[in-house]
C-alpha cells in the first residue's frame, strides 16, 4: 500500500474502532465508582492475615504472587532476549588491520557526535548521589510491605547507580561493576530465590507459593512471611535485568570507543 | 488414591517451575557451560515436564481438579487467588508444547554448529511460558504468560542477529502481537470493571446472562488479541515473516503449537467466561467466525501454494490449517471442540516435522528456495519419504489425527447444518498438501522445469550451519520421523475419539467448570448419547483432497502448467494483487488489524442487537 | 465528566495506533507502542478509582476506611516494569535492523514482500 492510501485506510477503521471502544465505555461504571468486591475484600482481610500495612504488595508478593512471578520471568526472558539480540557479531568481535581505518573512523564519527565531556559539576553530583541512590534503593525494597514501594519500584532506583557513573564519565568504574557474569548471576539468583522462595510451600505441604514463614508483627520491617524475601528477589531481578540492559546497550557504543583507544 | 493425592498436591506448579529455575541456573552459569551440557540439561528438564504432563493427564482421566496457588481457596464462591484448571485437554496441550520443544532440543543437538547458551534459557521460558498458558484458570494469569511467551518468541525469532531481514521479520512479528497483548489487557480491563473478578470461573458466573455494550466489546477486544497471536485473517500477515526468518527449530514451535495456543485460549475463555452472555445469540458468533475462519483457510491455501521459500509455504499453510481449526471451535459445540483437539495435535506433529525437513534442506544446501532445490535431495530418500507423509498428514488422509478431528468436525457440521464446511475442509487439504507435493517432487524427485511458477523473489538465506555436510545426522531425521509416526500411531489409541469427546465437553460444561472453581463441588458431564458417524464420507473426501492434491502438484511440475498463458491472467494478477498485500511493511499490518477489531466488533454489535441473532 | 478518564484511554490508545502506522521511523514506532501500553494503565487505573478513597497503605490508618482498588495498582505496577524490558527488546531489534541495513524507515525495507 502506499502511504497515503495507507493512512486513509487506517483513519477509517480507526474512526470505526474509536466508536466501538467509545460505545463499550458507556457502560463502565462512572469513574471514582468502584464497585467489585476483590478489590474490598483484600483491603479488609489483608493486613490481618498478612500483617502487613500495605496491600498493594501483599497482592503482588502473595495473594497473585504467582502473576509476579510470571511477570519477572517476562523481565528475564527480555533481558536475556536483548543480551541474545545484541550479542556480539561475527565481524564485530574480528578487528583484523583492515577493519582499524573502519573503527578509526566510526571513532571519528561518534567523536563528532558526541557530547561534551563531563562537566565538574555533573561528576560531583553524579557521584555524591551514587551512594544516597543504592540505600534509597535498598530502602524501597525492603520496606514494601510498609509503605508503597517492594521489589519492582526499589529494582529500578538501584539499577541507577551505574548508570550515573557513566554518566559521569567513569568508563573503566563502570566496565569494573557492569560484568557481565557478576550481573548475569545476580539477575538469575533474583529468578532462582524466586522460584526456591515459592517451592518452599511446596516442601511445607502446602501449595506452591504458599506464605510459610512467621508472619511476624504488624508494621515492624520483618513481617508478612515469604513478602521481605520475595521482595529482595525481585529486587535483585529487576536491578541485574535493568543493569544488564543498561551495560548491553551502552555496549554497542563503548566497544568502539575502547578498542581504538587500546589500539593507540 | 494417595498417588493421586500426591501428585495434585504438588505436580501443578511444576511444569512452570522447572523449566524457569533450569533456564536461571542456565544463565547464570552461562559463561562456564559448555554446550553439550547445556543441551543435556535442557533436554532432562523437558523431559521431566512432559512426564510431570502425563501424571497429570493421568491423575485427572475421572475428574479434572483446580490447584489453588498460595493455598488461597475461594472464600464463599469469591476467588481471592490465582487457580490452574488442570483438565484432559489442557494436560494434553501441554504434553504436545513438552513433545515439540524435545523435538527442537534434539534437532538443534547437529542443526546449530554453535550456539550459546543463552538459546536453550529462551526455549526453556517458551517452553514453561506454553505450559502455564494451557492450565491457567485466571484471565490476567492467562494474559501473564501470554506476554512471556511472546517475549521468549520475539527474541528467538530475531536470533539470527546477522540477517538484517531475520531483525524486520522479528520486528513485525513483535509489533503486531504487542498490540494484540494491550487489546487483551482492555478487554480484561472491561470485564474487571463490569464483575470487579480476574478469575475466569468467576466473571462467567457474575456475568451471567448480560451481553450489553460491554460484554460484546471486552470480548471482541480478546478474541482479536488471541487471535493476532493465531495467525487468523486479518490479523495474519505476520506470521509469514516470522517463519521466514526464524531458526528452524524455532519455527517448528511457532507453527506446531504456539498459533494454536491463540485458538485455544479464545475456546477456554468463551466456554468459561461468556458462555452465559453469548447463550442466545450463538448464530451471530457462529456466523462471524465461520467466516472469518473459511476466509483465513482459503487464503492461506492459495498463497501457501504460491510460494517458493518453503518456509513461508509452510508458514501460509499453518494459516490455512489454523482457519479450519476457527472453523472447528465457531460451531460452538463439544463433538467439534474434540475434533479441534485432534486436529491441533496431528497438524502440530505433522507441521513440525514437515519443518524439519525444510530445516535439514537449509542445513545441506544452504537455501529454502525451491526453484534453487530442484533435484538437489534425491539422494536422501529416507528424508523425502518422511516429508511425504507430512504433506499426506496435512490432507488428512487416515491413519492420521487431522483424520480423526476432521471427522469430528464435519460431523459436528452435518449435525448443525453447516454443510458447506464439507468443502472448505477438502480445498484447504488439497491446496496446502498440493505444495508440498510440489516442493517433494521437484527437490526429492527432480521433476519440474526449470521456469519460474510465480516470479516471486529469492529470499537470501544464510545457513544457520557453517561448511557443507554430506548426511543428514541421524539425530536431525528421527525427531522428524518420529514426530509423523505419532500422527499416525496416536490414531491407534483405544477409545481416542471417545476420550477425546469426554474430554471436550469437560471444557465446554461451563456450570460445572464454576462449580468446579468455585465451589470445589464436581458435578458429571451429562451422559449424552454419543452418536454413531460413518467414517465414509470423511474418508471420501479426504482422500479425494490428497488425490487433488498429487494432480494439481503433478501438473505445476509439468510443462502442461500455463504460467504464461493469455487466459489465466486474472487469476496471476489476483496473486500479484495477493502477494502486494503482504507487503512486510508493518504499518499496512497495523491498520488491517485496526480494521479487522473494528469490523469485528461492528458486525458482532450490529448481529446481535440489531438482528437480534 | 464521569466518562472522561475513560475516552482518554481509547484517545491514546488510538493515537498511538495511528503512530505506529505512519511512523517512517522505527524508533518513533516503538515509541508510539508505550503510547499504546499507557492507555491501558489509564483505562486499569480509572477503573479501579473511587472517589474519597484513600491509598491502599494502612500504617497509622484504620482497616475499614474507604481505600481505591489494589488490584489494579498492583497489576499496573509490576506490568509498567515489565514491559519497559518488552520495550528494550524491540529497540534491540530496531538497532540491529539499522546495523544491518543502515536505514530505519519501514518504507525502506521491502525485503520480506509476498
Amino acid at each position: 500500500m502506499n502511504p497515503r492510501f495507507r493512512r486513509y485506510f487506517f483513519l477509517i477503521s480507526c474512526a470505526a474502532f474509536l466508536g466501538l471502544f467509545v460505545w463499550a465505555l458507556h457502560d463502565l461504571p462512572p469513574f471514582g465508582n468502584y464497585r467489585g468486591p476483590y478489590g474490598d475484600i483484600l483491603n479488609h482481610v489483608a493486613v490481618y492475615e498478612r500483617h502487613v500495612t500495605d496491600v498493594v504488595t501483599a497482592v503482588n508478593f502473595d495473594y497473585r504472587g504467582f502473576d509476579t512471578l510470571g511477570e519477572e520471568s517476562i523481565l528475564f526472558m527480555s533481558v536475556i532476549g536483548t543480551a541474545l539480540l545484541l550479542r556480539p557479531q561475527k565481524k564485530e568481535t574480528e578487528a583484523p588491520d583492515e577493519e582499524e581505518k573502519k573503527l578509526q573512523h566510526a571513532m571519528d564519527e561518534s567523536e563528532r557526535r558526541r557530547a561534551p565531556a563531563a562537566s565538574d559539576a555533573v561528576r560531583v553530583l553524579t557521584l555524591a548521589l551514587t551512594g544516597p541512590l543504592i540505600v534509597f534503593g535498598w530502602y524501597v525494597i525492603t520496606h514494601g510491605q510498609l509503605t508503597p514501594g517492594g521489589g519492582f519500584q526499589g529494582g529500578v532506583i538501584l539499577a541507577t547507580p551505574p548508570l550515573l557513573v557513566y554518566i559521569a564519565g567513569e568508563l573503566e568504574t563502570f566496565k569494573r561493576i557492569t560484568r557481565q557474569e557478576f550481573v548475569e548471576a545476580v539477575e538469575a539468583a533474583g529468578i532462582f530465590g524466586f522460584v526456591l522462595i515459592g517451592s518452599l510451600g511446596l516442601f511445607a505441604r502446602g501449595a506452591f507459593m504458599q506464605n510459610v514463614l512467621p508472619l511476624g508483627e504488624t508494621g515492624s520491617i520483618l513481617s508478612g512471611g515469604t513478602i521481605p524475601l520475595l521482595n529482595i528477589a525481585t529486587g535483585l531481578a529487576v536491578s541485574g535485568g535493568f543493569v544488564q540492559l543498561i551495560y548491553v546497550f551502552l555496549e554497542q557504543t563503548l566497544e568502539v570507543k575502547l578498542r581504538v583507544r587500546k589500539a593507540k | 488414591m494417595p498417588l493421586a493425592n500426591a501428585i495434585s498436591a504438588h505436580f501443578p506448579a511444576l511444569p512452570l517451575a522447572l523449566p524457569l529455575g533450569t533456564a536461571a541456573i542456565l544463565a547464570a552459569l552461562n559463561k562456564f557451560m559448555p554446550r553439550r551440557l547445556a543441551d543435556a540439561l535442557a533436554i532432562l528438564a523437558t523431559l521431566i515436564n512432559f512426564s510431570i504432563d502425563v501424571f497429570l493427564l493421568h491423575a485427572v482421566r475421572s475428574a479434572p481438579f483446580v490447584y489453588w496457588f498460595g493455598g488461597w481457596t475461594p472464600r464463599s464462591g469469591v476467588a481471592i487467588g490465582i487457580c490452574f484448571v488442570i483438565d484432559p485437554i489442557s494436560c494434553a496441550l501441554a504434553m504436545l508444547v513438552s513433545v515439540l520443544v524435545l523435538a527442537a532440543f534434539v534437532f538443534s543437538l547437529r542443526y546449530f554448529d554453535s550456539v550459546g547458551t543463552l538459546f536453550h534459557v529462551l526455549m526453556l521460558g517458551f517452553l514453561g511460558a506454553m505450559s502455564g498458558f494451557c492450565f491457567s484458570g485466571d484471565l490476567f494469569n492467562l494474559f501473564v504468560f501470554f506476554e512471556l511467551m511472546s517475549a521468549a518468541a520475539f527474541a528467538l525469532c530475531g536470533y539470527k542477529n546477522e540477517e538484517p531481514t531475520a531483525q524486520q521479520g522479528a520486528l513485525n512479528f513483535a509489533i503486531t502481537n504487542t498490540i494484540g497483548a494491550f487489546l487483551i489487557l482492555c478487554g480484561i480491563a472491561m470485564l474487571y470493571a463490569r464483575t470487579g473478578a480476574l478469575n475466569m470461573a468467576q466473571i462467567g458466573r457474575a456475568l451471567g446472562q448480560q451481553s450489553d455494550a460491554l460484554v460484546i466489546t471486552a470480548f471482541v477486544f480478546i478474541l482479536v488479541g488471541f487471535y493476532i497471536k493465531a495467525a487468523i485473517f486479518p490479523f495474519h500477515f505476520w506470521l509469514a515473516d516470522a517463519h521466514a526468518v526464524a531458526p528452524t527449530p524455532v519455527c517448528m514451535l511457532f507453527s506446531g503449537v504456539m498459533v494454536e495456543l491463540g485458538i485455544y485460549a479464545v475456546a477456554r475463555i468463551y466456554w468459561a467466561v461468556v458462555a452465559g452472555p453469548f447463550a442466545g445469540h450463538h448464530s451471530a458468533l457462529m456466523s462471524l467466525l465461520l467466516v472469518v475462519g473459511t476466509i483465513t483457510s482459503v487464503l492461506g491455501a492459495i498463497m501457501s501454494f504460491g510460494q517458493r521459500h518453503v518456509k513461508r509455504m509452510l508458514a501460509f499453510s499453518t494459516i490455512s490449517h489454523t482457519g479450519l481449526l476457527l472453523i472447528g471451535f465457531a460451531l460452538l459445540d463439544p463433538q467439534a471442540l474434540a475434533g479441534v483437539a485432534l486436529y491441533v495435535a496431528g497438524h502440530g506433529l505433522v507441521k513440525s516435522s514437515l519443518f524439519i525437513g525444510a530445516g535439514i534442506l537449509l542445513h545441506r544446501y544452504g537455501t529454502v528456495d525451491e526453484l534453487e532445490l530442484r533435484g538437489r535431495a534425491r539422494r536422501h530418500r529416507f528424508a523425502g519419504f518422511v516429508f511425504f507423509i507430512g504433506a499426506m498428514g496435512l490432507a488428512g488422509v487416515p491413519p492420521n489425527l487431522t483424520f480423526l478431528g476432521e471427522h469430528s468436525i464435519s460431523h459436528a457440521a452435518t449435525l448443525l447444518h453447516q454443510d458447506w464446511i464439507h468443502v472448505v475442509f477438502p480445498f484447504s487439504g488439497a491446496v496446502t498438501s498440493a505444495a508440498i507435493f510440489r516442493v517433494f517432487g521437484r527437490v526429492y524427485l527432480g521433476l519440474g522445469s526449470k521456469a519460474a511458477i510465480t516470479p516471486g523473489k529469492h529470499i537470501p538465506e544464510d545457513r544457520e550451519t557453517a561448511g557443507p555436510h554430506r548426511n543428514i545426522p541421524a539425530v536431525m531425521i528421527f525427531p522428524a520421523f518420529l514426530l509423523v509416526i505419532a500422527a499416525l500411531a496416536l490414531t491407534l489409541t483405544p477409545q481416542l475419539q471417545h476420550a477425546a469427546l469426554t474430554a471436550a465437553r469437560t471444557m465446554a460444561n461451563t456450570y460445572a467448570y464454576q462449580a468446579r472453581v468455585l465451589d470445589a463441588k464436581y458435578i458429571p458431564n451429562d451422559a449424552a448419547p454419543e452418536t454413531n458417524s460413518p467414517l465414509r464420507p470423511t474418508l471420501i473426501s479426504s482422500v479425494s483432497a490428497m488425490t487433488a492434491g498429487l494432480f494439481f502438484a503433478g501438473w505445476a511440475l509439468s510443462p502442461a502448467w500455463p504460467s504464461r498463458h493469455r487466459a489465466i491472467a486474472p487469476a496471476r494478477a489476483c496473486m500479484r494483487a495477493l502477494h502486494s498485500l503482504h507487503s512486510g511493511h508493518v504499518g499496512d499490518y497495523v491498520a488491517f488489524l485496526t480494521f479487522g477489531a473494528a469490523a469485528f466488533g461492528i458486525i458482532l454489535g450490529l448481529l446481535i442487537h440489531r438482528f437480534g441473532m | 465528566m464521569t466518562l472522561f478518564p475513560y475516552l482518554v484511554a481509547a484517545w491514546l490508545f488510538c493515537i498511538g495506533l495511528y503512530g505506529v502506522v505512519t511512523s517512517r521511523n522505527f524508533i518513533h514506532l516503538v515509541m508510539c507502542l508505550a503510547v499504546v501500553q499507557s492507555s491501558t494503565y489509564v483505562l486499569l487505573l480509572s477503573i479501579g478509582y473511587r472517589t474519597g478513597g484513600l491509598p491502599p497503605v494502612f500504617a497509622g490508618v484504620p482497616v475499614g476506611a474507604p481505600a481505591v482498588d489494589p488490584v489494579v495498582q498492583a497489576l499496573m505496577l509490576t506490568d509498567v516494569v515489565v514491559e519497559a524490558t518488552v520495550v528494550a527488546l524491540l529497540l534491540s531489534l530496531a538497532v540491529q535492523v539499522h546495523k544491518g541495513t543502515g536505514t530505519l524507515n519501514p518504507d525502506h525495507l521491502r525485503e520480506l514482500k509476498g
